[in-house]
């Protein structure tokens, strides 16, 4: 617990009406989308650097636990208070500070929701492709704590491909600016590199400079299915292998086409065992070129039916059957266990038919889709936690899944990070020294261990 | 029975993903967590569990909640959070008593000759009498129509309501449709204009139309307090009132009106009482927006006469928006003679009205309306039109509030104006 007199202290930093402790209050602040819940003993809502400097201060000097939390969309438990402390909500600073149009930079306060920002930099014709399937409700600032991917990684990278420079405040209150606004900087170690993906354990994100790109003139969309899963898989590394390299390389499994189909009746062909969405950007000419090259190329790889669309309304009608995949998940069983493990795109078909052999074994639905242009799959375990013994059962099968990818040359994690969920596997695939190399780090910065403690690594 | 055992299997559809941050309008006036579907479900889980209790902290998150159904749209897993804050608000009047308000409420819809006479004072007496009146004296209550409460900008109120003027029947040609028409309390008593219009479409076409005289308010108000009770008592009268003519169709013109009969007395009555929920299936099976009826039944806007130029943009009600009525009135709108339809950014957003949530949080529904107005004129047009007499209210408030002269009209009032 927290005494009364450090919330008086915190209410004189941003405002009464920025504290709350009432319990329904803090129950809302307990939560993400891991489904686990840890209470808080305040939550406090800043509005400007200065004030999360004098907080992160205050919990220097009386030694208070700080989360960071943005929309709390997260799937790790980044940002819950588990031991109680005080949550602290970056999403009231909110602005974008200035969309640079000669430099191709923006400057984004963390609190801005992904989408706003991706529509705000389209408008003057630019473009910022990282595009997380939570990129409507999550903020920018969350993405980089979380290093976020999306889809379009395959072409574009992920969050931090973007992250040019930073503003943070770290543990100890001081304020400090990485990087910066050119695209060459070699001067110290790249702080803002070790910063991107650290999870909201070494520094408060206050501040983002972002590399922004020309918008691409327009886009394609490409519906594939085929009779097996190789041929999916093949198919995408002969799209790449001849040279083209799609936006997107969405691939869903026949367990989620089976999924999809039982609940919103697309009347799939029968033969279809995997299905592959496929988008391309750029030139018209190109675009439209490079379709056909890919129609040619796919067609022998056991090629069921190939739709394109003709405009933005048939594109968003194959996007369909992809965004039904998640509503249509809970008719297997109500929980689910998203994992994202990645591992090199050749080695996809391998990496599911070891799952299969996973879910065949414990006796759990498995159902795999996602990202496979860049080998990210999210591995999803689909379980009642009303039966007694079935959580320990998906536990045991979510290892053996990790050892998989780890032995297929691949990572536990590609884009939702470690948290809380993925802690106790952390061994799995780093080393005593690796680990014991980030903790130094930690220690460095948060002596007093206040920021976002116990999380990350294994107690 | 413990009302929010009732929604117990609801309650666990949630993965607390946070999609509803997206797209919750009183969310985004509030910035807050507890303003948000996901944060009210939490806290209704809590109350199930038992560690939290029925006490002003929970009033205080389940009133924030227009019950506008955007999250319900948007949610992955189909979470039905209007239901589950009806619900917790049915468990909160139980366990506290409904506020003083919405006593109120209940005692005035579920009395037609009060609220006539309510209606009738607040006509005599106008605007004034609301404004010279201190917040917080009783007399306030005495005329407590359900939908103006402390408002600024008061609608005027008409000196005869609509269904006074006119006979339960109506006849049409023979072998046209039957319509039985619910009207609606806004429309009876305030925008009577949208009651004539309505009839003036349905009479074109040759339908006879039917206006049972006993038809009472719909309920909504008292629902949106979670005076479930009262919404049970106007149900059962206007089952009656509905089921004693052969009808093809039952139109509203009201949004509010037809979200009602159509989903949530299935939802909330039928489900409480099982005994009328066959009844309450017939009713819903057969009730249909007026907008969605007269292109059914083949309205061509263009062959109505000549209108007048007239720019307009329209506004999507929450209740049609949820039960997917939004391209049959901009189809006729955009037909309707002289009329030239422009869309405003945000259509679809709710305008913060929320039943009688701008009642209790009248500033964040005016900080909600806001974006709404300044879309509207963006688009430079001379109206703004929807088919809910509800937003209707709430749009000419913060257009007026704004000093902006834009008029506000509805969907049936547009498609009418040449027939006259």
């Amino acid at each position: 617990m927290i005494a009364t007199r450090i919330i008086d202290e915190l209410k004189t930093i941003v405002g009464a009406e920025n504290v709350a402790t009432d319990r329904q209050d803090l129950l809302c602040y307990g939560y993400d989308a891991t489904q686990m819940e840890f209470l808080p003993d305040a939550v406090v809502h800043p509005g400007t650097p200065e004030e999360i400097a004098a907080i992160l201060k205050l919990a220097n000097s009386e030694r208070f636990p700080v989360f960071p939390r943005g929309a709390g969309s997260g799937f790790t438990g980044g940002a819950l208070p588990k031991g109680g402390g005080i949550v602290l909500v970056t999403t009231r600073l909110n602005r974008i500070l200035r969309i640079d149009t000669e430099n191709l930079v923006a400057e984004v306060e963390p609190g801005v929701v992904t989408e706003q920002f991706q529509l705000a930099v389209e408008k003057l014709g630019l473009f910022y492709p990282p595009d997380p399937a939570s990129l409507k409700f999550s903020t920018v600032g969350g993405n980089v704590a979380e290093n976020a991917g999306g889809p379009r990684a395959v072409k574009y990278g992920v969050t931090r491909d973007f992250v040019m420079g930073l503003e943070v405040v770290l543990p100890s209150g001081e304020i400090i600016r990485t990087g910066g606004e050119t695209y060459k900087g070699v001067v110290g170690y790249d702080l803002t590199r070790l910063l991107v993906g650290s999870e909201g354990t070494l520094g408060v994100i206050t501040k983002i400079i972002f590399k922004l790109l020309p918008l691409p003139e327009a886009k394609k969309t490409m519906l594939t299915i085929f009779d097996s899963i190789d041929g999916a898989a093949r198919a995408v590394s002969t799209i790449i292998g001849n040279k083209i390299i799609p936006t997107t390389l969405e691939f869903m499994d026949h367990a989620t086409l089976q999924c999809v189909d039982r609940r919103f009746n697309l009347g799939l062909p029968a033969a279809a065992r995997a299905v592959l969405l496929i988008e391309v950007d750029g030139d018209r000419e190109l675009i439209e070129k490079q379709a056909a090259r890919i129609h040619e190329v796919v067609k022998p790889l056991g090629l069921v039916e190939f739709k394109v669309a003709k405009d933005a309304a048939e594109s968003e009608q194959l996007w369909k059957v992809r965004r039904l995949v998640s509503p249509s998940l809970r008719d297997v069983n109500p929980t689910k266990y998203n994992e994202d493990i990645v591992v090199p795109r050749s080695r996809v078909p391998d990496v599911i038919r070891k799952i299969d052999a996973i879910a065949t074994r414990y006796g759990i639905p498995i159902v795999n889709f996602g990202h496979a242009g860049d080998g990210n799959i999210h591995v999803n375990v689909m379980i009642d936690k009303e039966i007694p013994g079935m959580d320990e059962k998906a536990h045991a099968a979510i290892e053996e899944i990790f050892r998989a990818a780890l032995e297929l040359g691949g990572t536990m994690s590609g884009e939702h990070g470690v948290g809380l969920a993925k802690q106790p596997y952390i061994p799995l695939e780093l080393s005593p020294v690796q680990i014991a190399t980030m903790q130094a780090v930690k220690k460095a910065l948060d002596p007093n261990n206040i920021l976002n403690p116990g999380k990350m690594f294994p107690a | 029975m413990d009302p929010l055992k009732r929604v117990e299997h609801e309650l666990k559809k949630c993965v607390k993903c946070g999609a509803c941050r997206a797209h919750c309008p009183a969310f985004a006036a509030l910035q807050r967590e507890p303003a948000v579907a996901r944060g009210k479900v939490a806290v209704a889980q809590h109350l199930l569990k038992g560690d939290i209790s029925l006490d002003d902290q929970t009033y205080a998150v389940m009133s924030k909640c227009l019950l506008c159904g955007s999250c319900v749209e948007k949610c992955p897993n189909e979470v039905p959070t209007d239901e589950i804050v009806i619900t917790a608000r049915e468990a909160l009047a139980r366990k506290r008593g409904l506020t003083t308000f919405h006593k109120a409420v209940g005692q005035v819809i579920r009395n037609r000759k009060l609220m006539s006479f309510g209606a009738l004072a607040a006509a005599i007496l106008g605007p004034l009498f609301f404004r010279k009146v201190p917040k917080t004296s009783g007399l306030r209550l005495r005329f407590p129509l359900p939908f103006v409460g402390n408002r600024r900008h008061i609608p005027q109120i008409a000196r005869t309501p609509f269904m006074n003027r006119h006979p339960e029947v109506i006849r049409g040609e023979p072998g046209k449709p039957r319509v039985v028409y619910f009207v609606g309390c806004m429309t009876n008593f305030v925008y009577t204009g949208v009651g004539e219009a309505t009839l003036a479409l349905f009479r074109h076409l040759g339908c006879t139309v039917i206006i049972p005289k006993e038809q009472q308010c719909c309920g909504l108000p008292g629902m949106s307090g979670g005076d479930l009770d009262t919404v049970r008592t106007l149900a059962e009268k206007n089952l009656a009132a509905l089921e004693k003519y052969e009808a093809d169709y039952i139109m509203t013109a009201c949004a509010t009106c037809g979200g009602a009969l159509h989903k949530f007395y299935p939802a909330l009555i039928g489900k409480r009482h099982p005994e009328l929920a066959q009844r309450i299936r017939t009713i819903a099976d057969k009730t249909v927006d007026a907008a969605q009826l007269l292109q059914k039944l083949g309205l061509h806007p263009a062959e109505t006469g000549a209108g007048e130029a007239l720019k307009i943009t329209y506004h999507d009600p929450c209740h049609l928006r949820t039960r997917a009525i939004t391209r049959q009135p901009r189809e006729l709108l955009a037909g309707a003679p002289g009329v030239e339809l422009v869309e405003m950014e945000g259509a679809d957003k709710c305008c913060g009205l929320g039943g009688t949530f701008n009642v209790y949080h009248y500033d964040t529904s005016l900080a909600i309306n806001e974006g709404k107005s300044a879309a509207i004129e963006k688009t430079g047009a001379e109206a703004v039109v929807t088919g809910c007499p509800g937003c209707m209210m709430q749009l000419s408030d913060g257009l007026k509030q704004r000093g902006t002269r834009t008029r506000v009209m509805h969907t049936l009032e547009v498609l009418a104006r040449s027939l006259r």
